[in-house]
């Protein structure tokens, strides 16, 4: 089925395929439209599930975290300010190792008050154990709704989806809604091993000495890894469902490329149609785009970005007193190339905010990759007012 | 229950043990007698959601728990959502006779806590949510919350700069909230507090129950002096039995023994540094408070 949603839509369309059984929001531009969507189709009797109208974002999180230690398949959504007073239960979903799925409009922090997109909320929770996607499209929203749940429950850990304030959230365009029996097919009931049972009574989460600790991290790191290689095994087996191909990146004519610049989010259509220019015009450029934050695909950023001579990172966001957090990472995966095959990596700050990442920003930070003689290699401010 | 004469006591404890020894609680803990006597009346088909809190360690370190049904540690606040969310996962994977509890401290339940705890009140969620109250963040060492009594020595009390200000009264603000069911219970009542226990399993909706349970460290008393003390709560009328109905409807369980606060102050060392004239005032704003807890009960009688 096709139908015209907005970003936020298809966030509500892909928790009721996923037939997600509690629900846990509280409201916050520009997130809010997901919640509203799922009261009307909870409702409506078209989504069978709880929905909890909480008063905060941390008892939203609470209450998906207790209904998941139950059994629950469990869905939550936020942005930004909300976020961030989730962050404490954000760890606890994680080392807890319960696969709640959680959809975050990327929203800029306070202050000043903001509602524009910038990913500063879902990048400040980059070590808390989750993974992160970072969507592009409506369709690719909706679809990653659907793979978290897949790919989280397998692995035993938490998924975060991230989308665009506005320009995903607010935006409308067609989606192909997978039929219920397709969805349910691809993605079957929850079967939660660890959960509680009268049966088999057990603790969950109590103290834990230093005899133990410690390998409870590394029991999620590894967890993390094993993530790498079930994000793609998914994401393959959703593209012989659907069509539709995810996996932890996607190069976009990398091929003898010159210069390759790396995006996130909606800034990446943009790129794409900009690579597009430049190559019509015979110069070897490329893209890379990043849907993986966590687990970070080391292995696959070295591969394509191997022997590049130039790479420039286009970050919306900025990690203050370092620089970009996309930048920072992809350097830190960098670091063991041989020398001789390293790129010059450039980061490029634009969009905070929600300010416009406009054709004419991508060919600055393309220009300037190419030609970095004038630049800073660490840190450069796109469309800074004087 | 068997016919009561007055004055005799027949208790009717269940004699199952839920919960087993090897927990690490301290010696004459009422939080942990508070729990013994609670699973015996919930039984095994219960949860149990614990945020930090003393219970949070006397259930004992990973993997043993002592306390024999399923327990959910959870968040410093969040034991009332976190209670809340187990329940409607269980309802949704049809387990509906399961008794879902919340067991928090004073300071899960008055200070941190308390937003979430108002706003599951709000919604009337399907929970049981059981505060043991021992009048300060004893699990940290003995800090003032919002439980502490007036006058109270604590850590971040000095003897010299006692606590000012009264303590919440946390039964009268949940009834506030017109939920189902609020009470008050201690130790030494096991009678009553097993009535209300099997009264609020009984109930749907949100009920709450404030247990005042002693605490030797913390309020610097005799480990033998727990029972004692906590009989003399209800017989000073410092901690009144009572229960508050769909939050109109007040009950008192427990007539007053006129007995002075003082019998109840000098055992422990937290009330210590009080003077004569200190004693005076306590002993006022108890016959306050009960005049006020009376007068409720009239009106809505």
């Amino acid at each position: 089925m096709e139908k015209v949603l907005t970003g936020n839509q298809s966030v509500s369309w892909g928790a009721m395929r996923a037939r997600a059984q509690v629900i846990a929001a509280y409201p916050i531009t520009p997130q809010t439209t997901i919640i509203e969507e799922l009261a009307s189709l909870v409702s409506d009797g078209k989504l069978d599930a709880r929905f909890i109208k909480v008063e905060s974002e941390h008892s939203a999180l609470a209450a998906c975290i207790g209904a998941e230690q139950a059994g629950a398949r469990s869905f939550t959504a936020t942005s930004a300010q909300g976020l961030a007073l989730m962050h404490e239960l954000i760890h606890w979903a994680s080392l807890a190792r319960l696969p709640i799925v959680m959809a975050d409009v990327n929203r800029a922090m306070a202050p000043g008050w903001t509602i524009w997109t910038d990913q500063n909320d879902s990048l400040s929770e980059r070590d808390t154990g989750w993974l992160q996607f970072y969507c592009e499209s409506n369709q690719e929203v909706l679809d990653t709704v659907l793979l978290a749940y897949k790919i989280g429950e397998r692995i035993k850990l938490p998924v975060m989806l991230i989308l665009d304030a506005f320009f995903l959230s607010h935006t409308a365009e067609a989606v192909n809604i997978p039929e219920p029996e397709e969805a349910d097919a691809f993605l079957p009931p929850y079967e939660g091993d660890l959960i509680v049972d009268v049966e088999n009574p057990r603790a969950f989460g109590g103290m834990a000495g230093v005899d133990y600790y410690q390998e409870f991290r590394y029991m999620q790191q590894e967890a993390m890894l094993e993530g790498l290689k079930v994000v793609e095994e998914v994401g393959k087996e959703f593209g012989e469902r659907f069509g539709r191909h995810y996996g932890l990146i996607e190069p976009y004519r990398c091929e003898d490329a010159e210069a390759i610049i790396v995006t996130s989010g909606t800034v990446t259509s943009t790129a794409r149609d900009v690579i597009d220019e430049w190559r019509d015009r015979g110069e070897s450029v490329g893209l890379l785009k990043m849907r993986t934050l966590r687990p970070f695909p080391i292995d696959l950023v070295r591969e394509t970005l191997r022997g590049v001579p130039k790479v420039g990172v286009i970050d919306r966001n900025i990690c203050p007193g370092f620089g970009g957090i996309w930048a920072q990472e992809i350097k830190a995966a960098m670091y063991d190339v041989d020398q001789a095959d390293r790129p010059d990596i450039y980061g490029f700050i634009a969009g905070l905010g929600g300010r416009d990442v406009t054709p004419i920003t991508v060919n600055e930070v393309l220009e300037k990759t190419l030609h970095p003689e004038k630049i800073e290699k660490h840190l450069n401010w796109i469309a800074l007012k004087a | 229950m068997s016919d009561k004469v007055p004055g005799q006591i027949t208790y009717d404890i269940a004699e199952r043990e839920i919960m087993s020894s090897g927990h690490l609680a301290c010696p004459g803990c009422g939080a942990t007698l508070s729990m013994r006597l609670a699973l015996k009346v919930l039984g095994p088909r219960t949860v149990l959601c614990i945020p930090a809190c003393c219970w949070a360690v006397i259930d004992g370190p990973f993997p043993y728990s002592s306390v024999g049904v399923p327990l959910v540690h959870c968040a410093f606040e969040t034991a009332a959502i976190t209670a809340t969310g187990v329940r409607h996962a269980l309802d949704v994977r049809g387990q509906k006779d399961i008794t879902v509890v919340a067991w928090a401290g004073d300071g899960g339940t008055f200070d941190i806590g308390f937003g979430a705890l108002s706003a599951a009140a709000e919604r009337n969620e399907n929970i049981l949510y059981i505060c043991y109250d021992n009048e300060a963040y004893m699990n940290t060492g003995i800090q003032r919350s919002s439980a502490t009594p007036v006058g109270a020595w604590t850590t971040t009390t000095p003897a010299e700069h006692p606590k000012e200000e009264p303590k919440k009264n946390l039964v009268e603000i949940l009834g506030s909230h017109r939920i189902p069911y609020a009470a008050t219970a201690t130790v030494a009542y096991p009678d009553d507090l097993n009535r209300k226990l099997e009264k609020a399993k009984n109930m749907t909706g949100m009920r709450l129950l404030h247990i005042f349970s002693p605490c030797p460290p913390g309020h610097k008393s005799l480990e033998s002096d727990s029972i004692k003390i906590s009989r003399l709560a209800v017989e000073t009328k410092v901690f009144p039995l009572y229960e508050i109905e769909n939050g109109t409807k007040f009950t008192l369980n427990r007539e007053s023994a006129g007995v002075p606060v003082t019998e109840y102050t000098k055992l422990q060392g937290r009330f210590k540094h009080l003077t004569e004239a200190e004693l005076k005032q306590m002993q006022e704003r108890v016959d306050y408070e009960w005049d006020i807890l009376m007068k409720r009960i009239a009106v809505f009688a």
